[in-house]
């Protein structure tokens, strides 16, 4: 249904992952760009960086908060959206399209079956 | 007479100790509001005290003293230093002897520019803001970078947060290369803050005869080079070595500077390849005051503003489209940040950054290049002055408007003489290194008659013979 | 008398914009004054080499001294300062500044004093500052003091650099510091930079700190508690002795913010209520100026454990009578400081605190907290209070009944602008949701205190009523609502010669 799609799966720390291929495309949820407001910068780390899952890969920032943004799955960053260093306010805008953060070859494929659906997500955000 | 007057009798007035013309609130209006609140005595207020903390009694302090009474005795202390008297002094050192204009101070006393709060709220402090901005815009004028931040509290400490700068910016720690250059005081400051920091490492590297720093070849566990313009001893540094052999090993150029009147004529630290310029302001708009207040400051490389500390403003539109100014990329500071904020820092020197860009901006850019102009001229005459009658100087290097000189014999006691002539002709160096119980830091600026010069070197020749 | 203030009158309407500095000023303009050269004159290029030598200064004005009287006489204008009103700022403590503090600060001995003028020359500096030193030790009941910290946060830093000395002098590497929820952000970032893990202790329903939680978190693992006392929420730690004992139990050292030194003066002292160290903010109750944001200065009194690793050099008087500093310090934490901290600030406090005498000290703290009180009292029919009980020099509020008609407590803030009057702290302590930190300090009269209670009592019906009013307030100030998401998404953070583009407001 409409704002969450099916197609994605969704981290209790309310980012997103949308896996084609054995690379998953990373961002933040519509609710969290909802509560922190205004997006004024996004740090992301380089191409080529591997990550595991649950770590802080970079963090988000409006005019009077900070949050970090944790890797949902482990794998290696193989792209990351550069277009958010002049226009984070896609990441308001768009964030579950062209606001995309990075993009990960995941170890393991399996790793997102243990992610939330849309379904489960929304209730998690009601809760 | 009526009967209050023939008493003598303090009826309704405020009889509250000292102070009482700072307080607004009359005996009556207490009554009233206690009422308000539903006690009977203020003391209630303080219940949540445990007995076993109250303070009983009265704190052992000195009577209140009335205004007239504070001004004699202020008066008195100030009459405790021999700078009431006029002692002629060559001291600097990084607290620097330079005139301030009257208007200057003027402005500064201005009670919107000096009772005002820091504009978190921009609608009621767009003056601060402004100020602040002019002052960031001409630092990074002076200097050639890009960024500069709205002040800091001294040079020392800017030198320190430039260490930990460089090192959040190499995600690692590493080893620190200090100047013999940098003034003591900034490098114990800076050794400081590094030491809760456990994995820097300083290493000093040594000024050859002319007084310049031999920066050799860098390897890429360095990640700063420090170096001073001018340096401690008032040398000229040729910053272009350092600034390509740290390129060349991914270390960052860290430029301090004590006495930034040099850039009048200086090249910009920018164009030798600094990669962050910090120092102290002094020099421009504030006097002495014994050390402080200063106006410490840090300018940096436009990609690498968000590791930068301390307040920045900028500029922007309010919601009619009019242009204002806010404090900005706040993310950096402790009060969102908390635990990894770029430095615990929340004050910057508001009022001292405000004298020094009015004082800036009555210069202007031929004004700097005078004023540094003089400098050089009158130092550069009063090292002659020295050497002709027998000091000559530690290092041949070229000078900016201080020197150090040999005198012959302990340096510290050549001033005690000299001041019971009513002169003080430098900082002897050996506070800061025995080795060096001998040298004389001499600074000459504007404020130095040539008749003055002369003295102090007449006075010193008599005093070492 | 009835209450209510009339609110003073507004000049807003007369001010214009006034562009920047840079954009002023033309060519040959001179703006200063300099005396012929009296010596010869020295090329930069031949004594420097030309390499070393800088174009032009490019982009500094060409102005005459009375374009930059004008120039920053009317910015000056669009700030709002103490000598106009009130500022009701909790945890800040704005209070008057006396004007014969500028004038003593200004005697020639002090202004022209060096920091290496032979001591013997300095005695009147030195004097002062030891007096000062005395002084603040019988105020807070501590025996010793550094006065080199440049303001409280760096006071904070020095406190904690001195328990890590304390405790590595021991040979004990402890890792953590304690720190409550309600803590002001400088508290965790300062013991980040000291190396410390920054471990937070949770607030009781009550708005202390809950002892139960310190008892399971103080281990010898624990270097300190960080503790403000009265705390950020305007209450004074009733358990204070029990906190002090548990840490100490432990091994730890406790940490004390001053920044509410106002509530206490006279009344109970840090050093008897168990403090090891504890930082003072000279430009909150001591009355400094604020000066747009700075200078500050920032002692620290501690007790006879942390002595030895106190900042160099320390002040020390003979028994001659004579003042000296002492360098020889081999425990010292190192300096914090290039001299001996701002020192014409303390010369303002010093001369406050003589006005005032230990009466006059207390009569402060009783007019802070009756203040405080009296306006709790009349604000809580409309605004939510959290804790209500006698509070301190401060209140706290919380904006959750506005909110359901849409208005924030940031609203609230732009509204009173209106009505003439900074507004309040808001939004901290972090633990009360949308919180209004209220704090008067004594130097306020009943008139100007009524005048602020009914300006919020009016925003509280206008937020029921006219929400729309309030929250698209300010509507009478010069500059209303500034675009800081622009400004930080598009940093513009010098002056640069442009086109004559105004940027679009990207989000009201």
């Amino acid at each position: 249904m409409g704002e969450y799609p099916d197609t994605y799966k969704y981290s209790a720390e309310h980012e997103w992952i949308s896996v084609d291929d054995g690379v998953g495309t990373v961002g933040i949820t519509h609710h969290a760009q909802d509560e922190l407001g205004d997006v004024v910068f996004v740090e992301l780390p380089e191409s080529g960086t591997p990550l595991a899952r649950d770590v802080v890969f970079g963090t988000i920032e409006s005019v009077k908060a900070v949050s970090d943004l944790y890797a949902p799955v482990a794998g290696e960053i193989v792209e990351v959206n550069e277009a958010l260093i002049d226009a984070p306010e896609v990441v308001n805008d768009d964030p579950h399209g062209a606001g995309w953060m990075i993009r990960i070859k995941l170890d393991d494929p399996s790793s997102v079956d243990s992610l939330m659906s849309s379904a489960d997500y929304r209730k998690h955000i009601e809760a | 007479m009526d009967d209050e007057m023939k008493k003598g009798a303090v009826t309704d007035r405020n009889d509250t100790g000292g102070g009482g013309r700072y307080l607004s609130l009359g005996k009556s209006d207490r009554e009233a509001m206690l009422a308000a609140v539903g006690v009977a005595d203020v003391e209630e207020l303080f219940a949540a005290i445990p007995p076993a903390s109250r303070f009983e009694g009265s704190l052992g302090l000195e009577a209140a003293m009335s205004e007239i009474e504070l001004v004699d005795h202020l008066e008195e202390l100030a009459a405790g230093n021999a700078a009431d008297r006029r002692v002629l002094s060559f001291l600097g050192a990084g607290c620097n002897p330079h005139f301030v204009p009257s208007h200057v101070d003027a402005l500064i006393q201005r009670q919107e520019f000096l009772t005002a709060y820091t504009p978190y709220q921009p609608e009621l402090g767009q003056g601060t803001l402004q100020a602040i901005f002019e002052f960031q815009s001409l630092v990074c004028m002076l200097t050639g970078m890009d960024v500069c931040n709205a002040s800091v509290y001294d040079g020392a400490s800017a030198v320190a947060e430039a260490v930990l700068m460089a090192r959040r910016l190499a995600r690692r720690g590493g080893r620190v290369l200090l100047s013999e250059g940098l003034h003591p005081a900034y490098e114990a400051v800076a050794r400081t803050y590094a030491r809760y920091v456990d994995d820097i490492q300083f290493e000093v590297l040594p000024l050859d005869e002319h007084g310049r720093t031999i920066v050799g070849q860098i390897d890429d566990e360095v990640i700063a080079i420090v170096l001073q313009q001018p340096n401690f001893f008032g040398i000229v540094e040729d910053l272009r070595v350092a600034g390509e052999q740290s390129a060349a090993a991914g270390a960052k150029l860290v430029v301090n500077t004590t006495e930034a009147v040099a850039f009048g004529l200086a090249l910009p630290p920018a164009e030798a390849g600094a990669d962050i310029v910090v120092g102290e302001l002094q020099s421009f708009g504030n006097g002495m005051n014994f050390g402080g207040p200063l106006v410490g400051f840090m300018a940096c490389r436009d990609g690498d503003k968000r590791n930068l500390p301390g307040r920045l403003a900028g500029r922007t539109v309010d919601v009619d489209g009019q242009e204002g100014y806010v404090l900005t990329l706040s993310t950096r500071e402790q009060h969102i940040r908390r635990a990894r904020a770029t430095s615990n820092i929340c004050t910057n020197e508001a009022l001292c950054a405000l004298a020094a860009c009015i004082h800036m901006c009555s210069l202007g850019r031929n004004g700097i290049a005078d004023l540094a102009r003089t400098n050089l001229a009158k130092a550069t005459y009063a090292r002659q002055a020295l050497a002709d009658r027998g000091m000559p100087v530690v290092y041949d290097g070229p000078h900016f408007n201080e020197f150090a000189v040999r005198v012959g014999g302990d340096a510290a006691e050549l001033v005690d003489r000299c001041l019971a002539n009513g002169v003080v002709p430098g900082v002897a160096l050996g506070r800061f290194d025995a080795a060096r119980a001998d040298q004389l830091l001499v600074c000459v600026t504007e404020v130095h008659s040539k008749q003055a010069i002369d003295r102090m070197a007449d006075v010193v020749a008599e005093a070492v013979a | 008398m009835s209450g209510g203030s009339t609110p003073y009158a507004s000049r807003q309407g007369q001010l214009k914009q006034e562009s920047s500095i840079f954009e002023r000023g033309g060519h040959g303009r001179v703006g200063y004054s300099l005396p012929a050269l009296d010596v010869p004159a020295v090329d930069a290029v031949d004594a420097w080499g030309a390499e070393l030598v800088r174009q032009q200064v490019a982009g500094f004005p060409e102005v005459s001294e009375v374009d930059v009287v004008r120039h920053f006489t009317r910015i000056s204008q669009h700030n709002y300062g103490i000598d106009l009103g009130l500022h009701p700022l909790g945890s800040c403590t704005m209070k008057y500044n006396p004007k014969l503090h500028e004038q003593v600060a200004r005697f020639r001995g002090f202004t022209a004093a060096h920091p290496y003028m032979p001591e013997a020359a300095s005695q009147g500096a030195l004097e002062l500052m030891w007096r000062l030193e005395r002084i603040l030790s019988e105020i807070t009941g501590l025996p010793y003091l550094s006065m080199q910290p440049a303001a409280g946060a760096q006071g904070e830093l020095t406190g904690i650099m001195m328990i890590a000395a304390y405790h590595n002098k021991r040979g004990e590497r402890r890792q953590k510091v304690l720190i409550p929820d309600s803590a002001h952000g400088t508290n965790p970032a300062t013991a980040s930079l000291c190396g410390f893990e920054p471990v937070e202790i949770p607030s009781t329903e009550r708005g202390t700190i809950d002892l139960d939680a310190l008892r399971r978190a103080m281990d010898d693992d624990t270097a300190a508690l960080m503790l403000t006392n009265p705390n950020t929420l305007g209450l004074f730690e009733e358990h204070i002795d029990e906190i002090a004992d548990i840490v100490h139990a432990a091994g730890g050292l406790m940490y004390c913010d001053g920044a509410n030194l106002n509530a206490i003066l006279g009344k109970t002292r840090p050093g008897d209520f168990g403090a090891d160290v504890f930082h003072i903010n000279m430009h909150k109750t001591f009355t400094t100026p604020h000066g747009g944001g700075g200078p500050g200065c920032g002692p620290v009194a501690l007790s006879e454990k942390l002595e030895p690793f106190r900042p160099r050099p320390v002040v020390v008087k003979e028994e001659d009578g004579s003042y000296r500093f002492d360098d020889d310090r081999p425990d010292s934490m190192g300096k914090i400081h290039g001299f001996y901290g701002n020192f014409a600030m303390m010369v303002r406090g010093y001369a406050y605190i003589r006005a005032h005498g230990a009466r006059g000290l207390r009569q402060i703290a009783d007019d802070a907290v009756l203040a405080a009180n009296y306006i709790k009292e009349r604000l809580k029919a409309e605004y939510e209070l959290p804790h209500d009980r006698h509070c301190m020099h401060e209140v706290v509020l919380s904006d959750r009944r506005q909110k359901e008609h849409g208005v924030s407590a940031m609203d609230i803030c732009k509204r009173l602008m209106d009505y003439g009057f900074h507004p309040p702290t808001v939004y901290f302590p972090l633990v009360v949701s949308g919180a209004l930190m209220i704090e008067p300090t004594e130097t306020v009269s009943l008139q100007e205190i009524d005048g602020f209670v009914e300006a919020m009592l009016a925003i509280a019906r206008e937020a029921r009523d006219d929400a729309e009013l309030v929250k698209g307030a300010p509507h009478t100030t010069y500059h209303r609502r500034l675009d800081e998401t622009l400004a930080a998404r598009h940093p513009i953070l010098r002056w640069e010669p442009r086109s004559d583009e105004v940027s679009e407001p990207e989000s009201t």
